[in-house]
């Protein structure tokens, strides 16, 4: 009942600038940031945050920022950065934050379109980029910076201390001392609290323009379900540009009022993670993946007493840990090995991982194993997906506690609808939603139809429990001859959970069967044939050796018996399949430089081997092109084998 | 840069060292300017870190006079030059391989520790005190260089690269008026010497720290020094800025050999 008064307070608070000043007079002496600075965690508390970010905002107005004014912000996560952002807001302008690690070219084309004037920056580093893009910026103005350090030779005038700004501020303040109160006023919730760029994989990036009431309402939503509160942690590390770290750093936060903790670098983010002992934990995917790889391979160091413990309670934890987690009925047997598991095992682990105070962990951005979306589970650690973009500040659908998928996405969040359209293609509607693009409307009006629903590009469909699967790109998925949907995405996905197979090609578009290109893991593969003292010579030997066909085979004919059970996609099973005598390289153009597969370019410069496969042949010889890595260009060539994979009869469900 | 040099700090006029028999320095007379970037260059063998080492007070020469801050230097010790703010790094890392990064860094302060050992070993009254004064310097110096990954990580187990690093972190925790470095980018890739390059000039531009360097990468030497020496065979056979020295008969002789 607590909670819901709380939140009721903050109902009436519709944007940001107001939130932050009403925790200040709530809990003023309570941490909101903290950054490790010399070795130490410095603390400010939220009305130190106030006092800042009202200084910050008076000295913008002092140096000219109106209303309606972009500022962009570039930096790593630092505690100025994030005052920088509710300082704009308070004078009803826009922070825009831009990805930090881009070269000075690439921020050219955001600060041109969103007319930018001011820009505040964390260091040297990037006052440098600015100085480089400063003449073809027209607009651009004044550039403050945070971090003094090698600062001192820049003599130009329109280069700001972020201190200096501060003192101007002060004193603006003292001279005007209603100025920033009636700016706060004038603040409306349909006002844009913050414009994100897309990533513009296809064409020129577009501005996201989020409305107050749109981040809040998402942000109240994460808030309620996994019931975090004012007292929490989070380690805000990931880019502030990104839309997730938006919505956890700045929005949850704001919102729920808990404590947001930069990192010291991005070096120490691991050592940072374990002194902090966050509640609410984010990281992609592979994150999870190597944080599970250093621990076992320390456990295979072990001595032997407790290597034998580890795999016993492990064992354990697979068998009931992910059931107690989500409260289900547990036997008594398997109850009291758990606490034991608990004691000696589980409970140090995730004090090792940093995660003993976690109450909530996400992850998204990629298809997550189904292992390792387990162990972290069976452990006790409450990992969960979700799922949302840009265009919906991250906000679609959560996985409610004791209701984990781990193929599933979850259900629409509070507050959201989804409908799926009759190409599969996912719809979603709801408070969070865009207000505009930037400036282009017709990009607007292309993502949201007349009626108001936002086309995500994905398709999914729902399942009997109404947990949304997102199944891939609505532009990839194809219909097989006979009219089974075709997801070429989710069936690679499934393959290249496998540590043995790195990437993987499905064809089926128009064709009676799916057939696949499997691209082994050099290391694990490797790795997998010293142990089996089976010599290779390279790569392309070691794709030919029958032993790792036979074992490649294995993996396709699994990820066959699992499709099956799947009415959807059972169609899609693996029938034949071969290995790549060479690695797909974004050199090679097969691959794009975020390592996704291009699709159309790999059918056409193996066709000979896509004919082979649907032919019936049992062995294709290929020669391929390859460009190294100075710029010289050889020849591999290979005969290939072509392997049969067993397939399983579709049963109908009886209806 | 609006870099400003001052005065001579430190002259050395007319040194001649023997081992024995050896001559390892003969007759060799310069100069090094208060806050400027000064390289010693020479082939193998041409009395580069004896030089270093006489500046030093490792060594003492035979003939010849050294002057610092205008005063005649007696008969010097290691310790004392390091009393007096000189600080060094050394051609083969000499840095505790089983002390974390943070303790071999806080070992750079021990001249600026007054307290003694029983009061540091109780850790009690001024030695804590001292102890967090100093912790807050050495933490500005792994801030400075950008090592905070690994402050606690024993300094065996860090790559080459890292070492050299940590060691120059200790001599600036010395808070030194004047750095010696032998051969601070030796065995370094591309991008390390980059990065040593760049905290050379950052000491020297942020702190007016004086720095005396040996180096053998010419590309380094040229772009980073303000003047520079040149040593073959224990005789000084050139002296000045970058350009004079490239274009000295004499140096491209010692390092191209004759008929170039």
């Amino acid at each position: 009942m607590a909670t819901q008064a709380k939140y009721a307070a903050v109902d009436g608070l519709h944007t940001f600038p107001r939130l932050l000043f009403h925790h200040a007079t709530v809990r003023p002496n309570a941490p909101a940031m903290r950054e490790k600075y010399l070795g130490i965690w410095q603390t400010w508390t939220w009305s130190d945050v106030a006092d800042r970010v009202r200084a910050l905002a008076c000295g913008l107005a002092a140096l000219g920022f109106k209303r309606g004014d972009n500022l962009a912000i570039i930096g790593d996560n630092r505690p100025h950065l994030y005052m920088m952002m509710t300082a704009a807001q308070c004078l009803g302008g826009v922070p825009v934050p831009l990805y930090q690690d881009a070269v000075a070219n690439e921020m050219l084309f955001v600060l041109q379109d969103a007319g930018v004037r001011f820009v505040v920056v964390e260091d040297q580093e990037q006052v440098d980029k600015m100085l480089e893009v400063k003449d073809q910026v027209a607009t651009l103005e004044h550039v403050i910076y945070d971090d003094p350090r090698g600062m001192r030779h820049y003599s130009q005038t329109f280069l700001h201390d972020i201190h200096e700004l501060m003192e101007m501020g002060r004193i603006h303040d003292r001279n005007h001392p209603d100025f920033l109160n009636a700016e706060v006023e004038q603040g409306h919730f349909d006002d844009t609290s913050v414009m994100l760029y897309t990533s513009g994989t296809t064409g020129k990036p577009k501005g996201v323009c989020q409305t107050h009431t749109a981040f809040i309402a998402a942000a109240q939503g994460g808030v309620q379900v996994d019931n975090l509160g004012a007292d929490g942690d989070i380690l805000s590390y990931l880019p502030m540009a990104w839309v997730g770290d938006h919505l956890f750093s700045y929005a949850q936060a704001l919102v729920a009022g808990f404590t947001i903790n930069c990192p010291e670098s991005g070096d120490t983010v691991m050592s940072d993670l374990r002194e902090i002992g966050p509640t609410c934990y984010f990281a992609p995917p592979r994150v999870f993946e190597s944080l599970l790889t250093s621990v076992m391979i320390r456990m295979e160091d072990a001595g032997k007493l407790k290597y034998k413990m580890f795999h016993h309670f492990m064992g354990v934890a697979k068998r009931c840990g992910a059931d107690i987690l989500d409260g289900k009925s547990v036997g008594f047997g398997d109850r009291l090995q758990y606490w034991l598991g608990n004691l000696l095992v589980y409970g140090p682990l995730r004090n090792v991982l940093g995660m003993s105070r976690i109450k909530v962990a996400y992850t998204a951005g990629a298809a997550i194993g189904p292992d390792l979306f387990k162990f972290y589970r069976s452990i006790g650690i409450n990992l969960k997906q979700f799922y949302g973009q840009t265009e919906t500040c991250a906000y679609v659908c959560l996985q409610p506690d004791g209701q984990i998928k781990f193929d599933s996405v979850g259900q629409p969040a509070p507050g959201v609808e989804i409908k799926i359209a009759d190409n599969g293609e996912v719809l979603v509607k709801g408070p969070m939603l865009l207000k505009e693009y930037y400036k282009r409307p017709d990009a607007t009006a292309e993502t949201i139809n007349a009626e108001g629903w936002f086309m995500t590009g994905d398709a999914g469909f729902l399942d009997e429990d109404g947990h949304l699967k997102i199944i891939d790109r609505a532009k990839d998925v194809g219909k097989l001859s006979n009219g089974a949907m075709f997801a070429p995405n989710y069936i690679e996905n499934k393959l290249k959970f496998f540590q043995h197979i790195k990437e993987v090609v499905c064809f089926g578009h128009d064709r009676d069967m799916v057939c696949a290109f499997v691209n082994i893991d050099m290391g694990a593969v490797g790795n997998w044939a010293e142990r089996r003292g089976i010599a290779y010579a390279g790569y392309t030997d070691l794709a030919g050796k029958p032993e790792v066909l036979e074992l490649i085979r294995e993996c396709v004919e699994q990820v066959n018996a699992d499709l099956v059970h799947d009415s959807m996609v059972a169609d899609s099973q693996i029938h034949r399949f071969l290995v790549l005598h060479k690695e797909l390289d974004p050199d090679d153009d097969e691959l794009t430089r975020t390592r996704k597969v291009r699709r159309n370019f790999v059918a056409e410069k193996y066709k000979v081997l896509i004919d082979a496969l649907y032919a019936g042949k049992s062995n294709q010889y290929i020669e391929t092109e390859v460009k190294f890595e100075d710029g010289r260009r050889g020849k591999v060539a290979a005969d290939l084998k072509i392997i049969d994979a067993k397939t399983f009869p579709i049963v109908k469900k009886a209806a | 840069m609006s870099k400003k040099i001052g005065d001579v700090i430190l002259d050395l006029q007319n040194i001649s060292l023997r081992f024995g028999g050896v001559k390892a320095l003969t007759d060799i007379s310069f100069n090094v300017k208060e806050h400027e970037i000064r390289a010693i260059i020479g082939p193998n063998g041409a009395g580069k870190s004896s030089m270093l080492n006489v500046i030093n007070g490792v060594y003492h020469p035979q003939e010849g006079k050294i002057f610092w801050h205008g005063n005649e230097r007696k008969k010097m010790e290691p310790h004392m030059a390091a009393q007096q703010n000189i600080a060094r790094t050394f051609q083969n890392i000499a840095l505790f391989k089983g002390m974390s990064v943070l303790d071999n860094i806080m070992t750079g302060r021990i001249t600026k520790m007054k307290s003694n050992f029983i009061e540091h070993a109780l850790w009690f009254g001024r030695a804590k005190k001292e102890e967090l004064e100093h912790r807050q310097k050495v933490e500005e110096v792994i801030d400075f260089l950008e090592i905070q990954h690994i402050r606690k990580t024993p300094v065996g187990r860090l790559p080459y690269g890292l070492q050299k690093r940590v060691e120059l972190g200790r001599a600036l925790a010395a808070e030194p008026s004047m750095l010696l470095l032998d051969e601070p980018m030796a065995g370094m890739n591309v991008e390390e010497k980059q990065d040593m390059c760049r905290f050379i000039l950052d000491v020297n531009d942020q702190f007016g720290t004086t720095i005396v360097l040996i180096e053998h990468d010419m590309g380094v030497v040229m772009d980073i020094s303000d003047r520079v020496v040149v040593l073959d065979y224990g005789k000084k056979i050139g002296d000045g800025v970058p350009d004079e020295v490239k274009n000295n008969e004499d140096v491209i002789r010692a390092y191209l050999g004759a008929g170039h």
